[in-house]
């Protein structure tokens, strides 16, 4: 049912854009304080590897869960560190490079230099901010595989997906739907 | 007129409902769509036409005369630069202060964020002349071994406005995925592999939203500063010059809060047709209308109070330079551009107050190309009055007036402006999906105690 665009890519792409199928069983939900239940009884039942889909970021959700804050943060501090350091870096670098006296102001004179660097910090935060939002769900997506989706989770629908092994999903199905699943699906 | 009552019932508003009203502006264009965009492209074409000129004849079919050397063309890079800012303003600092109606309008405004820069950037490259040498300005290793001189508040200017492009291009990006996501999941044909390549595979998982929020979150923290500090470095170009009506400490706030002002008002305009020709009338109410007027009515007074402020501190200070720059502001021969900007800035901002016209959209409208023609022309009295006027005129009699040139060029910026504007509404999601899904309350079994109904 996955409706992603299957485009071929080089091997070590392939597999993390494109990672194997994963046997298990997908509930599609209404609601979201019935995808909340699902995911507590799933976690009570000892299950760690599920999925939901939801159209919209809900902290029900999260706290659910109980996810670790995303690592995303590392990247966006180091990123900003390193930004500041390279527009310290190239601004006093490039003046005694060919140092001329402007203004009668020392050749490398930081007050005005603070301006790139502040400049700097925020092009390259920004920057790597994205590569670890891009690194870390590529990452996710290599550990679950390509996994279950209805194109109604990115409207009005949530969803749960559990990896399950074909003999034993039945406990799994059973459990969603008496959470309140409208659909179960196996596959 | 339906935009006067009250908010239609919100029962409507479920999650799918949000989904396909917004899917919606997609659909085939109309008639009035080409006509539109043929009338951006005609524009565009104009400035095309208009630019060829310059290279092949020179600059000096602009108006230039000495002493004034930055006109028209710099008028309208900080003219378009303060458009953009409005737009991080609602995506990025009001996000942060988790205000829930810019979810409505802050795709619209994000939007004509990277457009407006996009347009800012042609000018400085105009203005220099010789545009097949601006990679001058980069600095990177040459056989002069050179570098740029970083203590110019023109190179400061290159990476500010370097780094806002950018980083509102990816913020644009980011907060279009899940959004695209959606739309994919409806579209068929090639719409539907045009949006799944821009998706990015997004599916709505909870490892996706977990990165997404907290990167989000850090994108419009680093967004905040950012902005706040652009418009004052291109202030800056100015204020670190010792032109008298240049020089002032005043400049970088001053500068700030006209450019979200005149922002402000371009998303105003923006909307209007927006909302009517896509009957986003329930997604983008009144309210969102009102409180786009207060922020007008907030920025707007901080520039009256400007206004005011630097008047006085060039009597104040007694400096005479500084006070002969002023009178000749006011009463020398631009005294028709000072009070337009006077007028448009200072007191049309007092109608604001009235909450009858900040929900009559029809009066909004009109007050926001007004607000736009206002904030034009305080830019062209800064820049232009100020070199034109004393101390200088002892060593000028020729008046500066802007030529053809100068015109065909901001008439292109408009057209290239608009044209990016229009493409971008018709192809890709012209208000946030997922966020505007945020604010309503989730569908759930057990009814919240205070909720949106659902359907």
């Amino acid at each position: 049912m996955t409706t992603h665009l299957r485009l071929p890519l080089p091997k070590p792409l392939q597999d993390i854009i494109h990672p194997p199928p994963t046997p298990g069983v997908l509930g599609v939900f209404s609601y979201l304080d019935t995808t909340v239940d699902a995911i507590k009884k799933l976690r009570a039942a000892g299950h760690t590897d599920f999925t939901v889909y939801s159209p919209v970021p809900r902290h029900e959700i999260e706290d659910a869960l109980g996810q670790a804050v995303s690592p995303v943060r590392m990247f966006t501090l180091i990123g900003g560190i390193a930004g500041c350091a390279i527009g310290a870096w190239l601004t006093l670098w490039m003046s005694y490079d060919w140092p001329i006296v402007l203004g009668g102001k020392p050749v490398g004179s930081v007050p005005p230099y603070v301006v790139i660097m502040f400049e700097m910090t925020i092009l390259f935060g920004a920057l790597s901010t994205i590569l670890g939002i891009l690194f870390n769900s590529a990452f996710a997506a290599r550990r679950l595989g390509t996994i279950q989706y209805d194109e109604r989770f990115t409207n009005d629908r949530f969803g749960i997906f559990v990896p399950a092994a074909s003999d034993k999903a039945s406990p799994v199905e059973k459990l969603l739907r008496d959470a309140g699943a409208e659909e179960v699906r196996r596959g | 007129m339906a935009e006067t009552q009250a908010p239609p019932p919100s029962s409507r508003l479920t999650y799918d409902y949000v989904t396909r009203t917004i899917a919606r502006t997609l659909g085939n264009p109309t008639r009035g769509y080409f006509l539109l965009l043929g009338a951006a492209v005609a524009l565009l074409a104009i400035g095309i036409i208009t630019l060829l000129f310059l290279i092949r004849y020179g600059l000096g079919l602009a108006g230039y005369s000495h002493p004034v050397y930055w006109a028209v063309f710099i008028t309208c890079f900080v003219f378009w630069v303060g458009i953009a800012h409005s737009g991080t303003l609602i995506s990025a600092i009001l996000f942060l202060f988790r205000s829930g109606w810019r979810t409505a309008v802050y795709r619209t405004a994000e939007a004509m964020t990277v457009f407006a820069v996009m347009t800012a950037g042609l000018f400085p490259l105009i203005h220099i002349g010789r545009q097949w040498y601006f990679y001058w300005l980069i600095p990177y290793p040459n056989e002069r071994g050179l570098w740029p001189n970083f203590k110019s508040p023109l190179i400061w200017d290159e990476f500010a406005i370097g780094t806002y492009f950018t980083v509102s291009t990816v913020f644009l990006i980011m907060g279009l995925i899940p959004d695209i996501a959606a739309v994919r999941d409806l579209a068929t044909g090639w719409r539907k592999k045009l949006y799944a390549i821009t998706s990015l595979g997004w599916t709505g998982a909870n490892e996706q939203w977990r990165h997404y929020t907290r990167g989000y979150l850090y994108l419009a923290a680093l967004a905040t500063p950012l902005v706040l500090s652009v418009h004052s470095v291109v202030s800056w170009d100015f204020a670190m010059a010792i032109v008298p009506g240049w020089h002032a400490t005043l400049f970088a706030p001053y500068f700030v809060a006209g450019a979200i002002y005149s922002g402000c008002g371009m998303v105003i305009t923006l909307l209007t047709p927006i909302r009517k020709l896509f009957q986003l009338e329930e997604v983008i109410t009144v309210h969102h209308f009102e409180n786009l007027a207060k922020l007008c009515l907030l920025t707007g007074s901080i520039v009256s109070f400007s206004y005011v402020t630097e008047n006085f501190v060039a009597w104040f200070s007694g400096n005479p330079a500084e006070r002969a720059a002023f009178w000749y502001r006011a009463f020398g021969p631009y005294w028709w551009a000072s009070w337009t900007m006077n007028i448009c800035n200072g007191l049309l901002p007092w109608l604001l107050w009235s909450k009858k016209v900040r929900t009559n959209i029809t009066a909004l409208f009109v007050i926001s190309i007004f607000v736009n023609i206002g904030m034009w022309f305080e830019r062209y009295v800064i820049i232009v009055v100020s070199l034109a006027g004393e101390p200088y005129t002892t060593w000028t009699n020729a008046v500066y007036n802007p030529t053809w040139a100068d015109w065909g060029i901001m008439a292109g910026s408009f057209g290239w402006f608009f044209m990016w504007f229009l493409l971008f509404v018709k192809n890709f999601p012209a208000v946030a999906i997922s966020e505007v899904k945020e604010v309503l309350a989730p569908p759930r079994r057990q009814k919240a105690r205070a909720g949106v109904q659902h359907t």
